[in-house]
């Protein structure tokens, strides 16, 4: 069991956990994620790890409550525990002295952005950061992200705040005033594969980190297998990050749809009947 | 001579609907007529074929005897996992095949005989097993599956302190995740287990061994020597255009829904399933068994097996060939898929495959499947499964520096089981091992090895 030792509400459906977990803090690097189940009856389900405490030996973990598993997990307190949770799975992000970085984060990606831009910046890189959401109240971690950015740019679809617009539109921008030596996008696969489509004319490397549906998380289902560039590549082993520019992105997106379907049929059953599972037993 | 005692099972009709055992098991009449056929052979060949090394006389005079507690102490000496052999294990080809009896007619029923003796003894108060004096000596053992278990429970018989770490949430490794309730129920295995921790071995679970800690990190922490039993890894696949389709699944993938996540209780469960109407799996082997018994098991119309050689050819077990063919899977034989068809959303619809033909036996006596060219016909599904086998998993000698692989992937181990790290052994799936008696059988090896190594 993993006891949940604080929790925070980032926006109005992404939450931040910090968990004891020691062993994985203390090998966990940026890039690394776990995969956690909530009870006898749960699934397992890929998080990244959005930053660690080794002394506390905790891990923290940025969730957004889209579904069943997640929005289950949401309803957890402080003291409470996750059944299971294994990591730190997948390549750590390879950190070394590129130059000029751009990290382009979307969503919950911007949680995964954090720990590599650290690392990043650590390693003496110029680190530009693009952080795009909906609407001012779905922005998280303004704060931490501009603390670990040479400068931190921010775009809004609606325009509540910072540009209004996409976030390729500023990377866009950027790209066009200064010589950019690698760029890091991390969110809805929507977004990575418009920074992927930019960049890749620009001939910028470019790497993205996916995250397909998994179930062992060790490499013996194939669950989370990935084309990139004409051969099958298992995220869960192999990634999870790889080159943006040879990713088959309408593979990815379809594979992704696999279980819609299921996915809004537990959730409405969940939501008419909310009892969480972990209290019984 | 008496006949050989045959199993009662359930018949197909009723059984290819839910997730009991197919074989029923002896009666206590049945089993002591079943051990009275055994000659006692003075030098017994049946154990000559016993990767574990059971004293197989030995038990079966016991049942003979009507004393099946005497028969599973018997057993324990050698084999930590009665009930499983019991039931998985492909006497035919081991023990069995060496009977005498079978020269003249039907060898003795020794698989029957020891599931027998271990569900008698499961039955019973739990038999006591003796404690075995500790040594102080700590053994990391890698991996829960059928490799590990065996070495660790030899150990631990030993006298060793041994812990078990596993990656993944419950134990067992493929005998739970792979092997179906129907041939395995998990009751039977946990059983199997607790009394493995009755020996004081200790299992810790969501460990990633290269992960959340590495091999080095193992002996820091004081222990003497480890054993990897990792098991397999990464499900091959055919390479053929269009294999990443919705609804295209790697055998793998499939069972450790259902076997692992219970996914076919869904919504109840969490973890998804799409059952399948018209199913297709491909392979020949017993993985590829479990998956068409199962596709049926969970409600599928039809499911058809499509394998590039004949039944005859077909690595899986005679007895798991019959049961689907009872249970209503349809064979299609001398067939391969070139090509996968989806739908406008990428769900797969159908798979194009290609008739092959035999070639004469090449030296090392295989027939080979040649393509017939222009025979392409097309077979409509809407869920395939691949059962193509296992590439070793590459995640822990990718970490752990000088532990090396041969070209194909598989841990390098010499006659001792050690791997190319001192102190460091290996068994199993990740050292080159295919079935569960050969895992069990390498991880028996290895632990007698570890034994030597520690007390050198």
């Amino acid at each position: 069991m993993f006891k949940i030792i604080s929790k925070k509400s980032l926006s109005s459906n992404i939450k931040r956990y910090e968990i004891e977990a020691g062993d994985i803090a203390k090998n966990a690097k940026a890039g690394q994620f776990v995969i956690l189940r909530l009870h006898e009856k749960g699934e397992r389900i890929p998080l990244t790890i959005a930053g660690k405490d080794t002394i506390k030996g905790t891990i923290n973990i940025i969730f957004q409550e889209a579904g069943k598993t997640t929005t289950e997990l949401g309803m957890l307190n402080e003291g409470d525990s996750i059944r299971d949770i294994v990591g730190p799975l997948g390549h750590p992000t390879e950190i070394e002295k590129f130059g000029t970085v751009v990290a382009v984060a979307g969503g919950v990606g911007t949680a995964e952005v954090l720990p590599v831009i650290k690392d990043l910046l650590k390693a003496g890189n110029k680190v530009i950061t693009i952080v795009g959401s909906r609407n001012k109240d779905l922005l998280i971690l303004e704060d931490e992200l501009k603390e670990n950015s040479s400068r931190l740019l921010i775009a809004t679809d609606d325009g509540s705040y910072g540009i209004k617009g996409f976030v390729t539109t500023v990377l866009s921008d950027v790209v066009s005033k200064e010589k950019v030596d690698i760029v890091y996008a991390i969110g809805p696969v929507p977004m990575m594969k418009a920074v992927a489509n930019m960049t890749k004319p620009l001939n910028i490397k470019t790497l993205v980190s996916l995250n397909p549906i998994m179930v062992d998380g060790t490499g013996m289902c194939g669950a989370c297998r990935v084309s990139v560039g004409d051969k099958i590549k298992f995220a869960c082993v192999d990634g999870p990050e790889f080159n943006a520019h040879q990713v088959n992105w309408d593979e990815l997106i379809s594979r992704l749809s696999l279980f819609k379907k299921f996915e809004s049929a537990s959730f409405e059953n969940f939501k008419h009947n909310p009892e969480c599972k972990c209290h019984k037993e | 001579m008496s006949q050989r005692i045959k199993m009662s099972e359930r018949a197909p009709e009723i059984r290819n609907k839910d997730f009991e055992q197919v074989n029923l098991g002896y009666t206590d009449e049945q089993a002591a007529a079943e051990a009275k056929r055994c000659l006692q052979c003075k030098k017994p060949l049946c154990v000559t074929g016993c990767p574990v090394e059971i004293n197989i006389p030995g038990f079966i005079k016991h049942i003979a005897a009507n004393d099946p507690a005497g028969a599973i102490k018997v057993l324990k000496e050698k084999n930590n996992l009665p009930a499983v052999c019991g039931r998985v294990c492909p006497q035919e080809n081991q023990c069995e095949k060496h009977c005498i009896l079978g020269i003249k007619q039907e060898p003795v029923a020794i698989g029957n005989l020891e599931r027998y003796a271990a569900d008698k003894a499961a039955k019973a108060t739990q038999t006591s097993q003796k404690e075995a004096v500790l040594n102080g000596k700590k053994v990391a053992v890698i991996g829960s599956g059928p490799a590990g278990l065996t070495c660790a429970g030899d150990l631990a018989k030993m006298g060793y302190d041994v812990t078990v770490f596993e990656s993944l949430h419950d134990s067992g490794g493929v005998l739970r995740y792979g092997i179906p309730e129907f041939r395995l129920p998990a009751k039977v295995l946990d059983r199997e287990i607790d009394s493995l921790k009755a020996l004081g071995i200790k299992f810790i679970f969501n460990y990633l061994i290269g992960r959340t800690k590495t091999i080095q990190d193992l002996f820091e922490d004081g222990f003497e020597a480890v054993f990897i039993g990792a098991g397999a890894g990464l499900p091959t696949f055919p390479g053929v255009e269009g294999e990443n389709f919705n609804n295209i699944y790697s055998a793998n993938e499939f069972l450790v829904r259902i076997n692992l996540m219970s996914a076919f209780k869904f919504p109840d469960f969490d973890t998804p399933i799409y059952k399948g109407r018209n199913v297709v799996v491909i392979g020949g082997g017993n993985t590829a068994m479990d998956s068409v018994r199962t596709a049926k098991r969970i409600g599928a119309e039809s499911v058809k097996l499509v394998y590039r050689r004949t039944a005859e050819e077909m690595p899986a077990r005679l007895e798991e060939r019959h049961h689907a063919l009872e249970e209503g899977i349809e064979f299609i034989e001398l067939t391969a898929p070139v090509k996968f068809i989806a739908d406008e959303k990428g769900f797969v619809k159908a798979v194009e495959c290609i008739k092959m033909r035999l070639t004469e036996p090449d030296a090392s006596g295989r027939k080979k499947p040649v393509a017939i060219e222009g025979s392409n016909f097309i077979i409509e599904t809407d869920l395939v499964i691949l059962a193509l086998g296992l590439h070793p998993n590459p995640i822990l000698p990718s970490l752990t520096k000088g532990l090396e692989t041969n070209a194909k992937g598989y841990l390098i181990i010499d006659d001792k089981f050690m791997t190319t790290l001192d102190g460091v052994f290996a068994g199993g799936d990740i050292a080159g091992g295919s079935t569960v008696i050969q895992a069990m059988g390498m991880g028996k090896q290895a632990a007698k090895n570890i034994h030597a190594y520690l007390s050198r």
